[in-house]
């Protein structure tokens, strides 16, 4: 892990030195000579190579540095205080999402070729092609400009997450019943259900521990670098509802050359994927009897 | 069973952190508001309360380090300096009761008023002293103020080769501060009024250390309204400073600033009634034209065409002025952005200076180098035989915005078709990267933006003297940079706005150094019962002590 980490910190920041511009304010305005003193106050004049291990040392010591444009802000405090809303809407789209999808791709498994399985996948279908933002715009004018039901915009009590998490859960809704619907029709096909079958379980028994277990396993592997991507923030949902989240953060940092915040939370999205990934390795022991890892490999 | 249980358990419970950990700005500020917007509390009086957006964080209240319009907004209200701009954008004194200057106008003196920081500390001359030599010191990204104010020292510690100690402010005693220019500076009450200027309390600003200015409690107010209340990326409040020496002219009793990023949910916040003023995006435009709470702002950003004048063809004025000529403005205005902006002739746009009987700057100086196509093209062909050429094929730096794309293709369609034997070759990279083709003058033609520093002319007109770091395009009329020398110390009012009426001239009736294109403006939606909310075109934007609600 420390060492994936390593080659994606030297990565972005050999990659960042590319990126024209300066991360200093007002760059209209800035005379040469302001740009030198103010790069030599930054120690940004020095070589790249020299600049990288000055970071790594500081990294070392657990300091991750100052934001250019939030002067005066550690990055620290800056991932700290904009994950808080990032992962609870991720996190309610998420479970909501899921749960749904499960449902819609389950059901147009079962009812394979009915008006269910073409309703269920006609859904996923426009919910991968429409674009979230559309959605989402399209949910805070109804229900929050025509009905009045729900906050249109900003972050201000509980009621405020309902709308930007419904609308970043339709690509999970989607996601998830197109792969469950697939994974289900070809495990239903498995020798090992017609066994199941003709042992003379019941239906509900073949579907839930046979078939749906099963099937679930890709569905797993999917989800862990879905659920990092979704609950480290958006950033066109976060934009639309005002949500003072981190996608919208790391997008502007790129664009300002916030050099130590996109560093900064490239760690952080980084370290998260590779601690899910491991979680989805887990949990693969709970889903399949056949995966033991305590004991080595016991088929 | 058990290890569903375990599971659920687990992700309760990270639910459960994660939305502790949310920091809602409060539900019962909420309520609150709910209340005023009915309108009544008790008694007849409407509510003063103000809710507004804005389209970003603030980045930092230091006033030394503060380089955003955000920010500005906030520092103009909450603090104040020796002066303020007045609805009219002039500079007049605020803290300072009394201003005298000695006879060469090099030693300005000015003794403070009465008036208390929130934490019930004086205001102090020295608290100016500590402040301004703090941005020499911080290297703050508006230091070049005080060079431009002409303060002495400044330059040169900007330069390191002095210390910040020796900046030109001089606490005499507790009253009275002693500034010392390099010249006499006409712009000096001008610049007086720009948020770098502001005093700051040292012992304050030393106790909170780093985090100085950077919560709603780390910072002292001693303006007309306090913050009180900054949950980052969420929103502020302003609440009127009743310690404040002026604050019975102030009516507005609280100020709600909520941050909105995206312009179409600035929209439907309006149409809720959460917001009272919001900027529409040319796409809202059409939808909200009829609306009756609908204007247009004229803003002071001007779009401009920069010409290499080291090309060996765009060195010749007459080419410059038909290329000038052959742009129909408001086609791009009106038809292509439609987003409030207004076509532009000159370098200093409209509404943004009058003269001292009230008239435009604009107005005053007319339109430059307009034409009708025909015209463009009679000046073209004479001026294309002159250099000896039948034909140009030029290439137009931009960066790679919506705004600036549109532009740029607008732009080669009239060349084209205007100019007989012209050829525009568009290369879009990004901001930054145009920027550094610029200063690096790497370019035939560039699509370049400006915006004012300070409320005057000046600022759209000293840029274009030689070694100037913004002129960027090595153009170079000694004529104009005696002009500028002689205005930047020129006292006699009404003779220096001579002077810089002449500046433009010179620029463009002579030179047509530069194509200007366009003013920006914003469309705006605001609610009628907000009366004297005024907008400076420099500076802090807007300064909320003398608006109230009807």
């Amino acid at each position: 892990m420390i060492i994936t980490l390593f080659v994606i910190v030297t990565a972005t920041f050999f990659l960042m030195q590319f990126l024209p511009g300066t991360p200093f304010t007002n760059p209209e305005k800035l005379t040469e000579k302001q740009l030198a003193l103010l790069n030599a106050k930054y120690g940004l004049d020095q070589p790249a190579a020299v600049q990288y291990l000055r970071y790594i040392g500081n990294l070392l010591q657990g300091d991750f540095g100052y934001s250019f444009q939030y002067q005066g802000r550690t990055v620290v405090s800056m991932i700290s205080d904009r994950i808080g809303p990032s992962a609870l809407i991720g996190l309610q789209a998420l479970v909501f999402g899921t749960i749904v999808g499960l449902a819609l791709g389950i059901i147009s498994a079962l009812r394979h070729n009915t008006i269910l399985d073409y309703g269920s996948v006609t859904i996923a279908v426009l919910g991968m092609s429409i674009p979230s933002f559309v959605f989402a715009a399209l949910l805070q004018y109804i229900v929050g400009v025509k009905f009045q039901l729900l906050p249109v915009a900003l972050w201000e009590s509980y009621a405020s997450t309902i709308l930007p998490s419904l609308a970043l859960s339709v690509t999970v809704i989607a996601t998830v019943a197109r792969f469950i619907r697939s994974e289900m029709l070809e495990v239903l096909g498995q020798d090992y259900v017609t066994t199941a079958r003709a042992k003379g379980l019941r239906e509900s028994v073949v579907i839930g521990k046979h078939v749906f277990r099963n099937a679930l396993i890709p569905v797993v592997t999917m989800l862990g670098p879905l659920a990092v991507s979704i609950m480290t923030g958006t950033l066109v949902i976060e934009k639309i509802f005002g949500v003072p989240g981190l996608g919208e953060q790391f997008t502007l940092s790129i664009l300002v050359l916030d050099y130590s915040v996109i560093m900064g939370i490239t760690l952080f999205y980084s370290a998260l994927f590779i601690l899910v990934v491991f979680l989805v390795d887990l949990l693969y022991g709970l889903l399949d009897p056949r995966i033991d890892y305590k004991q080595g490999g016991q088929a | 069973m058990k290890k569903k249980t375990w599971l659920g358990f687990v992700i309760l419970v990270i639910f459960s952190l994660i939305v502790s950990g949310c920091n809602f700005s409060s539900s019962d500020g909420n309520k609150d508001d709910k209340k005023k917007d009915g309108g009544t509390e008790g008694d007849d009086k409407v509510a003063q309360v103000l809710n507004i957006y804005a389209s970003s964080d603030i980045p930092t209240l230091d006033s030394t380090k503060a380089h955003d319009a955000v920010a500005f907004d906030v520092l103009n209200n909450v603090n104040e300096g020796l002066f303020r701009q007045d609805e009219n954008n002039q500079s007049v004194p605020a803290l300072a009761e009394n201003h005298e200057k000695n006879e060469d106008e090099t030693v300005h003196t000015f003794t403070l008023r009465d008036a208390k920081w929130s934490n019930g500390e004086p205001v102090t001359a020295a608290d100016f002293e500590y402040a301004w030599k703090r941005v020499m010191e911080e290297a703050g990204p508006y230091n070049y103020m005080l060079v431009t104010a002409g303060i002495k020292n400044a330059e040169a510690i900007l330069n390191e080769e002095m210390d910040a100690g020796e900046l030109g402010i001089k606490a005499i005693d507790e009253k009275t501060i002693e500034v010392t220019l390099e010249a006499a500076n006409p712009l000096f009450e001008t610049l007086l009024a720009f948020p770098t200027f502001l005093p700051q309390n040292q012992k304050f600003v030393e106790e909170q250390g780093d985090q100085y200015a950077l919560e709603a409690e780390n910072i002292l107010a001693n303006g007309p309204f306090k913050l009180v209340n900054w949950t980052q990326e969420q929103s502020w409040k302003m609440v009127k400073n009743e310690d404040y020496w002026d604050a019975e002219n102030v009516k507005l009793e609280e100020v709600n600033v909520f941050v909105v990023k995206e312009p179409s949910a600035g929209a439907n916040l309006y149409e809720t009634g959460k917001i009272d003023r919001v900027k529409l995006t040319s796409a809202l435009i059409d939808q909200y034209a009829d609306n009756e709470d609908f204007s247009i702002d004229k803003e002071s950003g001007i779009v401009f065409l920069r010409f290499n004048h080291n090309h060996e063809v765009l060195k010749n004025a007459e080419i410059r002025r038909a290329i000038g000529m052959a742009i129909d403005r408001n086609g791009l205005t009106d038809v292509i952005l439609k987003d409030g902006s207004s076509p532009l002739y000159g370098v200093v746009p409209e509404a943004f200076y009058f003269s001292p009987d009230q008239k435009d700057y604009r107005e005053l100086n007319g339109d430059f180098n307009k034409g009708t196509p025909e015209e463009a093209k009679v000046v073209w062909e004479k001026a294309l035989a002159e250099v000896g050429q039948t034909e140009l094929t030029v290439s137009l730096n931009i960066a790679d915005t919506d705004e600036m794309k549109k532009v740029a293709e607008f732009l080669q369609a009239q060349l084209e078709d205007n100019l007989p034997g012209f050829k525009l070759d568009i290369k879009a990279v990004p901001f930054a990267q145009r920027l550094e083709i610029e200063k690096a003058i790497e370019y035939d033609l560039s699509l370049s933006t400006w915006g004012p520093d300070y409320s005057d002319p000046m600022t759209y007109l000293d840029m274009w003297i030689k070694g100037s770091s913004a002129n960027r395009m090595d153009y170079h009329n000694p004529k104009l940079d005696e002009l500028v020398q002689e205005a930047r110390i020129e006292t006699d009012l009404s003779k220096r706005y001579e002077m810089l009426l002449g500046i433009e001239k010179i620029l463009l009736e002579e030179d047509a150094a530069v194509a200007p294109l366009y003013q920006r403006g914003s469309a705006i939606l605001q609610r009628a019962k907000i009366k004297d909310l005024i907008k400076h075109p420099a500076g802090a934007e807007f300064d909320y002590k003398s608006a109230y609600i009807e």
